[in-house]
């Protein structure tokens, strides 16, 4: 991988994995290719972030210590960034992470009914995982794609103009 | 699959190659005639580039629309390194027009960073774009991997002698981190606090070094005027803002999208004509004109041009061109209070006036939208508005006041309506 473009997406795998080796192999070829990128340390913590949460699925204390370790940071340091981002999660979520727009261009075109609709469909309620650890459904503020209303993001997916009665066939073709 | 809408009355300079996937590659942008502004820009001087970015009177397309080449004059010229940063954070609500720039144009956006890059000795040029853009992230990354392998980027580009390394940096999800020095302390891997000013980017940046932020847009732009001329780029828009923008459409609208103007064009003209107005049957309750920072608008107030200065005399701002349209089926108290608590959510709660002024704007409007408003609520939402209004270390706090205190100017019939009849004066 080039390292112009070795920053990862904080974004969810379906195949997420939070025993993930995530120091080892490749993974630590793209961390040294991540710090080749700045000019201290610190500055890999958001792409290091990234890349432990798109790997394992959330950020447990453990994750974070040993991030911390990496790049002599202290973990209550290493916390008070992670907690400051949305897309962080502390954690664990469903295997689909649903995050629903509900932003004033998405919520003037009916993202309050997709909203509704997923919670009936998933039996789940807002930002709580199915019991059979299937799904997570949250509300975020604006995805940047407001002309194209409901915009919903699952994982690392984003689908456009869902309607309430999209709900149905958009669960189906997850599974 | 073309873009989803297109009219003959825009003007697409940046927004030409929209819908053609092929455009994306980067054999089928040198095709269409891209780089092409590189090799002229890079046999300039990089005074040269700066200067003909400031004889065209660009300004800054991430709101606050401050000139781009004086912005770059400011840098320092001393042996410091330098960096340049990419604002790709686009998370305004009703902004979408930068993902769109990076999903089509990803090497137009690239050639604007090389050569800004290049006008102000940057090394190293720093992409920051929001986590949730994934789709937009994939084809980015592959553009600048391609634009290495061509020796666009890298050492010694195009036998210049010109150095400079590129790298795609990926937020987690925070607004604040759109506002520059916020965007520098993510950047360092900090919380996206801003930072006091001064000092200045151009003084202590990232890392502490010198460092220019320029949003996406605004960077697109400046192949084509290095590669046309100052002369060739005013010939749009209007003395003091010349040029074209474009303006992300959202909201109520029969043809919502993204749509390029030169800044003449007629407010009404965008909304009624380009985007077909609201729904059948639905009529037009209000206009935001800039993204949701800046004052709603009545559809009587619309018949202005889009420039800065002529929104402004219309008595809104332009800001980012996010235009958010609303019929008459729209709650006014619920839309407020939807965008109030994005900036209560959003802000960063450094200053005292904002986070606690968010929270109370939005327990406030959420009072009224049940029923349970008192008719002194109005005058408190303003006295805490005003209270929020220039005493922060960024704007985010005054942003997040304009649309309580601009819709209660308005609109005021239909918060009278929720507190004292206890209903909506929506026509549903
Ligand atoms: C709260 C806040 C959020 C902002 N978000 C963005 C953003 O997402 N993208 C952007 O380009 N500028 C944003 N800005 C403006 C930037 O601070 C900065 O002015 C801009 O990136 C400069 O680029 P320009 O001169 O090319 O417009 C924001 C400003 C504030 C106060
Ligand atoms: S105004 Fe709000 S967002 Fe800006 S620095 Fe202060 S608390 Fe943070
Ligand atoms: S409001 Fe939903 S994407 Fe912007």
């Amino acid at each position: 991988m080039h390292p112009a473009i070795v920053s990862a997406q904080p974004s969810q795998s379906a195949e997420k994995d939070p025993d993930a080796p995530l120091f080892e192999g490749v993974y630590l070829e793209r961390f040294e290719k991540i710090l080749s990128r700045y000019p201290n340390r610190r500055a890999a913590l958001l792409p290091v972030l990234n890349m432990a949460q798109a790997l394992r699925g959330w950020l447990s204390p453990q994750t974070m210590t040993r991030v911390a370790e990496l790049l002599d940071l202290t973990p209550a340091y290493v916390r008070s960034v992670a907690s400051f981002y949305t897309m962080y999660q502390l954690r664990p979520v469903g295997k689909y992470l649903i995050q629903v727009c509900i932003g004033i261009g998405c919520d003037l075109c009916g993202a309050e009914d997709v909203v509704e609709r997923l919670l009936e469909l998933t039996q789940t309620r807002l930002g709580e995982t199915s019991a059979d650890g299937k799904y997570t459904v949250a509300e975020v503020e604006c995805l940047g794609a407001c002309g194209f209303p409901t915009v919903i993001q699952v994982n690392d997916r984003v689908y456009e103009n869902v309607k309430a009665a999209d709900v149905t066939g958009l669960l189906k073709e997850l599974n | 699959m073309a873009y989803p809408h297109e009219h003959p009355h825009e003007t697409r300079l940046l927004s030409k190659h929209f819908g053609d996937e092929d455009a994306v590659r980067i054999d089928a942008w040198i095709e269409r005639g891209g780089y092409a502004a590189l090799k002229k820009g890079l046999e300039m001087t990089p005074d040269e580039v700066t200067q003909v970015v400031k004889d065209a009177g660009l300004r800054g397309r991430g709101g606050a629309g401050f000139p781009a080449g004086l912005k770059w004059s400011f840098m320092p010229k001393d042996d410091r390194p330098r960096y340049l940063a990419c604002n790709a954070d686009e998370s305004e609500p009703g902004t979408f027009k930068d993902r769109e720039l990076m999903r089509w144009t990803p090497h137009q956006v690239i050639e604007g960073i090389i050569l800004a890059s290049y006008a102000i000795q940057a090394q190293h040029a720093y992409i920051y774009i929001r986590g949730e853009f994934v789709d937009v992230v994939r084809v980015l990354n592959q553009a600048v991997v391609d634009a290495y392998e061509r020796g666009y980027l890298g050492k010694n580009i195009l036998g210049s002698g010109f150095d400079l390394e590129l790298t795609v940096h990926l937020g987690a999800g925070a607004y604040i981190a759109g506002e520059e020095t916020g965007l520098l302390n993510s950047l360092e891997g900090r919380r996206a606090e801003p930072r006091v000013k001064p000092p200045f980017p151009a003084q202590r940046g990232a890392f502490d070094m010198p460092t220019t932020v320029n949003n996406v847009e605004t960077l697109a732009a400046v192949p084509h005027i290095v590669e046309h001329g100052a002369d060739w780029y005013r010939q749009w828009g209007t003395e003091k803002r010349p040029g074209t923008k474009l303006f992300s459409c959202c909201g109520h609208l029969q043809r919502p999208g993204n749509y390029e103007l030169p800044l003449d064009f007629n407010l009404k003209d965008l909304v009624l004509d380009i985007c077909g107005g609201p729904p059948e049957g639905r009529a037009l309750l209000a206009v935001i004109p800039g993204g949701s920072s800046v004052p709603i608008m009545t559809p009587a107030e619309i018949d202005c041009d889009v420039s800065y200065e002529g929104v402004e005399a219309a008595g809104s701002l332009l800001g980012s061109g996010g235009l958010i349209a609303m019929d008459d089926s729209t709650c006014m108290v619920r839309a407020v209070r939807r965008m109030v608590e994005f900036y209560a959510h959003e802000s960063c709660g450094q200053c005292t006036n904002c986070r606690e002024g968010t929270s109370w704007l939005a327990n406030i409007l959420r009072r009224i939208e049940r029923g349970d408003g008192r008719e002194e609520d109005l005058p408190l939402l303003l006295d805490i508005g005003a209270n929020m209004a220039g005493r922060t270390i960024c704007p985010l706090s005054d942003s997040a006041a304009v649309p309580v205190v601009s819709s209660i100017q308005k609109f005021e019939g239909e918060y009278m309506a929720h507190i004292k009849d206890g209903r909506c004066s929506a026509v549903r």
